[in-house]
Formats: C-alpha cells, structure tokens, sequence
C-alpha cells in the first residue's frame, strides 16, 4: 500500500525549475532512496512533502491526506531530519528531545523517559546532560535523528543523514536506519552517496536537475548492471590515461580513467590478454587486473548517462 | 490538550532559553534606572517620579520585547531550529502566539519593574491598578508583534536589531511620553497617531495620574486594532517568506 503519492510535483522559483514534474509512490514499510548530484532537487522534494515548501503545481498525498491543502493533519505521523543538525544549542541532549516531544503533544515526564531510552539507543547516554553545542558532527547527527523519532512517526523523512560525518559514525546511523525499518516505519532517505542507496534502499529514484530520471527497485537496478563485465586495470608507475585516449584504443568498450586505474566495461565475456597486450603496445605495464562488481553508480551511469562526478562513494568502511 | 503541551513546550523553552538569563533579567532593571537618572540629570532637581512614570514604563516595555523577539526568531530562522516548529502538528497562527507569549510575559515583567522601584520612592496611592495592568499587558503585546512584523521582514540577526531601532527611536518623541502630543508641530502630529506607543503611555497616564488626552476605551480599541494587524500581517508574510 503506498503510503505516500506524488504527481505532477513541480517547484518554481521565479524561472528557476527545482523540482520539475515528478511522480513516485512510496510503499509503507520501505526504504526508498532519493538519489542525486548536490543542487538536484532532493531537499526541495522534502521540503514540498512535509510542507516547509510551498508546492507550485501538482499532488502530495501522505496516508490518503492531501499534504498541499491540509498538510497539518499529517505532521503528526511523519518525522523530519534535516540536513543540517538544527537543534537548540543552549539546551542539553536529553532537554532537546523532551522539547521535540513536546512539539507533537508529548508531556515532558513521557518525552523525558523516550529521551533516555534513545540516547542509550544511540550511544549517547553518557551525553544527556551537556548541552547540544558541546556535541561532535557525529553526535549531532545521532541527536537530530533522535529528535525526529521521538514521537514515534510512520514515516521518517532523512535528508542527507551521514553527509560530513565520519566512517564509524556514518556506520552506526546506517544501522539505526535498518533499525528503525525493521520495527515498522517507512524511510523516505535522500543521499548523494550511492553505495549508501545500495545498502539501504528496497527502491531507488535518480533525479537530476529536477527531473526524476529512472525509478525501480535496487536489485532490477543491479541485475541490469550485471549484464555488464568490468574489468579494472592499475597500471604501473602510476601511469595516467586521458579516457578520450584510451576511448579511442578501445572503440568497442565503454571505458572510465580514474587515476592509474581503468575501467573497462563489455557486454561479452572477454580475455584478460589482449586488453593486456593493447597495453603493453601502449608502453603501459598491468600492475594488476580484477573484475569488478557493478556498483549502483554504474547502473545510473549506464541508465542515465550522466557523468557521476557529483555523485559520491562511500567504499573503504 | 496536545495542542496545549505544544504551546507551554515552546513557551517554557523560550522563557528558559531566553528570557530568563541573567542578562536580560538585569536589562529589565538597569533600563529603567538609566532613563530615571537622566530625567534626574536633565532636571537637576528632584523629579515628579509619577509623573515620568508612563514614560519609563513604556519604553521598558517597547525596548525590551521588540528586539528580543526580533532577534531570538531571526536568530532560530538562521539556524534553521524554526523549521521544527514549523513541521509540529499545530495551527499556524497558535503556533506564532506561543513563540510570541514569552516576550509578552517578559514586556509584562518589564513594565513593572519601574512600578517596583517608583513605589520605594513615592505613594502611589489612587493608581487603577487594574487599568495599568492592561495598559502594560496591550503595550506588551502590541511591542511583541511589532517583533514579530520586524522578524519576519529581515533575513539577519544585525538586520533586526536595526530595523527595530528604525521603528522605535521615533516612537520615544512622537509617542507623547516625553515631548507633549500639543506641542509637536501639527505636520508631525498625525504620525504619532498611527503610532500604537501614543494610546499605550497614554492609557497608562490616565490610569496612574489621571492625565490621558484620549478616553481610555479609545486607546484600548487603537491598541487591540494595532496588535490584531500587526499579528494578521505578520501571519501572512510568515506564510508568504517562510513557506515559499
């Protein structure tokens, strides 16, 4: 059952299109993945949805409530985390939340006691007492999620939630994310990490300068993508290709330079050898080959066709 | 009643954010003293305290509540911690009045203090005590949402500290509590009549001394008219700037 439906959402600033035309449905339960460069249209689309943003044209309908005449009457079930921790600087960890608690018709005795049990969730505990000011990117982060929880919401909309935060951190709070959709609410997550998506998301969205540019559930995403061989070669001395260069030696692949490394996509299954010898000619030594498993980068590169260079990774944890 | 804990929640928050500080707290009784020693240095002789009375009252209250609620709204605009109020489940308009009730409270407090300390130094004997509560409690509210047309209308807290001084250093001379409403020259009169300072330290004259130009249910209405538009304006603007 989709819990939330959007048609025709366009936003407009003077002649500026944010968000331009888009429609999804969003299953109750689900992770679903808002994916895209900086400047896409991702946190207009939060912000239209929740009603912090005046819709130009279009229909928002969360739990059957239509959002742009009477968004109020949904407030109540959905949960916000912004972007940037924007809770109360002066008050403590567990005062902002008994605060949050509040806002959603809480008493503070009851928003005090939820507070206790999510910052021992969250490994903030120790915490509770010093004020929001005091708290490292990473603690913040855990905090303004746990404010947008605290009232218990169907649907937990995440802008960016491990953005400039570090790796055990970013970590944790993909944890509590599968945590919080294991007992039962739906997430709205938008992320410009793509392997964060792949991780988290049942389903994904690319939009790209407003405009949503493919919709489906990750595991068609990646099975699309594994059509695909790739085959990535280091080369030695740290030697670096111009990719219109090797484009060219190579006609019949897609290929990718990122450093020494090379990526070289086939539709075929193919042998080592000759990309080897190809190099060799080249007065390039293989330092080392490998296949290389289709990412969801990958997927959206080949969908799309966009350069991902303002889309982000997040390997090595 | 949920929409009754939200209220107090942001009232308490902002009372115990805000408010309450010591800083502010001595503001509300430093203010006061400092205008009554220049009143003293300006006359040099020992002054008519009932009589100067509606005056520090008033500017108690218009100086402490205007750029306090200016500065906290525009300061939690810039922050982005406003947006969790503008995401909470209550009606627009509630919502505004909660964030506005502490100021009124603290303008309240405020108007007071010059009473607390007159009452060391004269007899306030006769005063109707009930009218000066309604006067300081209409200025409070009328000085509060001033704040809140101030904080809606700038995007900078440096900008709301400014705009505030551009509405109320004018009002101070044309509001009638210093410089008489007749002796101003005639073409300036009819800007201190759209002024809702001028009903306020008038209605407060009236209750303390018995010296109001106006009949007091005048003033009660231009001062319930000024804070009704003053609310209904900034509701819109809220509306219109805030949820673009």
């Amino acid at each position: 059952m989709a819990i939330i439906e959007v048609n025709g959402l366009t936003k407009q600033y003077g002649d500026l299109v944010a968000v331009n035309d888009i429609d999804f449905s969003v299953q109750e339960g689900e992770i679903f993945g808002f994916l895209g460069p900086n400047g896409a249209g991702k946190t207009t689309t939060i912000k239209m949805l929740t009603g912090l943003t005046r819709v130009t044209s279009g229909e928002v309908r969360i739990d059957g409530v239509d959002c742009v005449r009477a968004v109020k009457n949904v407030q109540s079930i959905i949960g916000v985390v912004p972007d940037e921790s924007n809770l109360y600087d002066e008050l403590s960890g567990l005062d902002n939340l008994a605060f949050c608690a509040g806002l959603y018709g809480i008493r503070r005795s009851e928003g005090l006691q939820r507070g206790l049990k999510l910052l021992k969730q969250f490994g903030l505990e120790e915490a509770k007492n010093k004020p929001f000011r005091t708290y490292s990117k990473g603690m913040k982060r855990k905090l303004t999620i746990a404010a947008g929880i605290i009232h218990r919401p169907r649907i937990l909309f995440l802008d960016e939630p491990t953005t400039g935060i570090d790796v055990v951190s970013a970590r944790q709070i993909r944890n509590l994310v599968l945590d919080l959709n294991r007992a039962g609410a739906t997430i709205f997550l938008t992320t410009h990490y793509i392997e964060e998506a792949e991780r988290l998301c049942s389903r994904v969205a690319f939009i790209v300068e407003g405009k949503i540019r493919h919709l489906d559930t990750v595991e068609n995403l990646l099975e699309q993508a594994r059509e695909d061989n790739i085959l990535e070669f280091v080369l030695s001395n740290n030697r670096v290709f111009e990719e219109e260069f090797l484009q060219k030696a190579f006609p019949e692949n897609r290929i990718e330079v990122k450093g020494s490394r090379v990526r070289i996509h086939t539709t075929e299954p193919v042998g080592l050898k000759s990309f080897i010898d190809r190099f060799t000619e080249m007065d390039c030594e293989v330092f080392e080959a490998r296949l290389v498993r289709p990412t969801l980068e990958d997927v959206l590169v080949r969908i799309t066709g966009l350069d991902t260079s303002g889309l982000k990774e997040v390997r090595g944890e | 009643m949920k929409t009754w804990i939200a209220f107090s929640s942001i009232l308490k928050k902002d009372m115990s954010t805000y408010y309450l500080k010591p800083p502010n707290i001595s503001w509300g009784i430093i203010f006061p003293l400092a205008w009554a020693v220049m009143f003293f240095i300006r006359t040099g002789e020992p002054m008519d305290i009932r009589g100067i009375l509606p005056g520090i009252m008033g500017l108690s209250i218009l100086f402490g509540t205007t750029s306090m609620l200016a500065v906290t709204i525009t300061f939690e605009r810039r922050r982005e911690s406003f947006n969790r109020l503008l995401l909470a489940p209550i009606d627009l308009n509630l919502l505004m009045l909660a964030k506005t009730s502490g100021a009124i409270i603290f303008g309240v407090a405020n108007g007071f203090v010059p009473v607390l300390i007159a009452s060391f130094l004269t007899s306030l004997a006769g005063v109707n005590w009930a009218g000066v509560f309604v006067g300081v409690l209409l200025i409070s509210i009328t000085s509060t949402f001033m704040g809140l047309f101030i904080a809606v209308a700038v995007r900078e807290v440096f900008e709301a500290q400014t705009f505030s001084n551009f509405f109320r250093f004018p009002m101070i001379f044309l509001c009638g509590l210093f410089i008489p409403l007749a002796t101003l020259p005639f073409w300036l009169r009819p800007l201190s009549y759209i002024l809702p300072l001028t009903y306020g330290a008038d209605l407060l004259r009236e209750m303390l001394n018995g010296e109001g130009i106006f009949h007091p249910g005048v003033s009660l209405v231009m001062l319930f008219v000024f804070a009704l538009g003053l609310f209904l304006f900034s509701i819109r603007n809220v509306k219109r700037k805030w949820i673009d």
